[in-house]
């Protein structure tokens, strides 16, 4: 089967339908030894047990931004080549991009309580994932507002383009942003991290990778399902008549 | 390029009368700064020191304020569809739309922001510096939003979507004005390290924000 076979929306429901079990599966085995292997890492001769936060830390601040790119990708396809699934793919993606990066600010915040003693700093990192976290809101907003999917998703793909030019622009800003105001005031300085440490991490990223094609690929399913139900209400309202 | 021009002229005129953002936004920026000393009391030092900051958000805020109805009122009333079918490029009749609205919302904060400065105990140098930073800097402001205005335009209740769509986007403007002005009243930076990448976003946003904008116009309106 080709790979431009699954733009059937059918197609790819049955290639959904046969994948999702598999790919969740396997999702939950990686997940399941990255997080038998991140408890059994040695800890930080610092930080202690609070090290192990840095396995779903990392990995959901990395999959925050992957959802971003995956949405470009889709608004590409939306704007150029008008494919609905594009459209279906941009929609189901925003909600897991924006629990990824609730997921992140949270076990942030909840890492750094012990170690700098603060829930939050205005530092660049946490301001630029926190203005991350308010585009993806405002993407998922545009959506909601919109009636037609079809209007929505084009719009949802210019904002998700402009953003994307956007994102990098702020992460610089506000490092400069900071230079300016305040030293740093925790940095990873020599950010070399031990193999013993960071194998685990590496499977946790595999895993959270996984973790977001299954709910992907499993939300665009739920949205085309979704869709052919609106497109069948709106038929039999209007043959009622 | 006369259509263009009878555009501007046209929008500016529609800003400066009755029910037009642009009285509106001095009174709403003068409100806004009015508030901040009755929130962080009256200590004249602190005030000095964070001036800047307040007078930049002032200001971006004023600048969301006529941006909802910027295409929107072109929507209701059709003329929208007359811009859309002309023969001048699109891209070039939002950026002079987006020029008419910054001189309509923004230039008049320039103006008024040294007498406003004043509340705020800033002295003379740090009142030029400001004004500085706002000339280089609500031209982006307004760019950027042009693109929530126009991906906004059909929606009922879209000033508020369009707050949120916008706000987030104009984050590095906001960092690299403020840190523009407080470089020049108390350092240590420079002022031009910041002061360029300014006028460097404001470039970037006067040619993504019309493209953007009128792409948006073109999807919406089919």
């Amino acid at each position: 089967m080709a790979l431009t076979d699954l733009a059937n929306p059918s197609r790819f429901l049955s290639f959904a339908n046969r994948a999702i079990p598999w790919l969740g599966g396997f999702t939950v085995i990686v997940l399941a030894f990255g997080l038998n292997q991140a408890m059994s890492a040695p800890n930080d001769y610092q930080q202690g047990d609070t090290v192990k936060i840095m396995y779903l830390h990392v990995p959901s601040a990395w999959l925050s931004m992957l959802a971003w790119a995956v949405m470009s990708v889709a608004a590409l396809g939306t704007l150029v080549w008008r494919h609905p699934l594009a459209d279906v793919a941009a929609k189901a993606a925003a909600p897991i991009g924006a629990a990824f990066a609730l997921l992140c600010l949270i076990t942030g915040s909840l890492w750094g309580r012990p170690e700098w003693g603060t829930y939050w700093v205005w530092d660049a990192r946490l301001t630029s994932e926190l203005v991350l976290f308010l585009l993806y809101l405002g993407v998922i907003a545009l959506w909601r507002t919109v009636e037609d999917p079809a209007r929505a998703a084009r719009a949802a793909a210019i904002l998700t383009l402009v953003g994307a030019i956007d994102l990098p622009i702020i992460k610089f800003s506000v490092v400069w942003w900071n230079t300016l105001h305040q030293g740093s005031s925790f940095g990873l300085t020599g950010s070399t991290i031990y193999p013993t440490m960071l194998i685990p991490l590496l499977i946790m990223a595999v895993a959270f990778t996984l973790l977001f094609a299954t709910l992907h690929l499993a939300a665009m399913r739920n949205e085309i399902l979704r869709r052919r139900v609106r497109t069948q209400r709106l038929m039999q309202a209007s043959t009622a008549n | 390029m006369s259509a263009l021009a009878a555009l501007l002229v046209r929008d500016i005129r529609i800003g400066v009368r009755v029910g037009g953002g642009a009285l509106m936004g001095v009174l709403f920026f003068l409100v806004v700064v009015t508030l901040v000393p009755f929130a962080v009391g009256p200590d004249l030092a602190l005030l000095k020191r964070i001036g800047p900051a307040i007078l930049w958000l002032a200001a971006l805020l004023a600048s969301l304020l006529a941006l909802d109805r910027l295409f929107a009122a072109d929507h209701e009333d059709g003329s929208l569809d007359l811009l859309l079918m002309s023969r001048a490029p699109l891209e070039l009749v939002v950026a002079a739309k987006g020029l008419a609205h910054w001189l309509t919302t923004g230039l008049p904060l320039i103006v008024a922001a040294p007498l406003i400065g004043l509340l705020l105990n800033l002295d003379p140098p740090a009142e030029a510096a400001l004004v500085l930073t706002f000339l280089a800097g609500t031209p982006a402001l307004t760019f950027i939003g042009l693109i929530g205005a126009a991906i906004s335009v059909a929606l009922r209740r879209g000033g508020l979507l369009l707050a949120v769509l916008v706000l987030p986007l104009t984050v590095p403007v906001l960092i690299f004005g403020v840190a523009a002005a407080n470089a020049a009243i108390s350092g240590p930076m420079p002022f031009g390290t910041p002061f360029t990448i300014l006028c460097a976003l404001t470039l970037a946003s006067l040619v993504i924000g019309p493209f953007a904008a009128a792409a948006a116009l073109r999807q919406e309106m089919e």
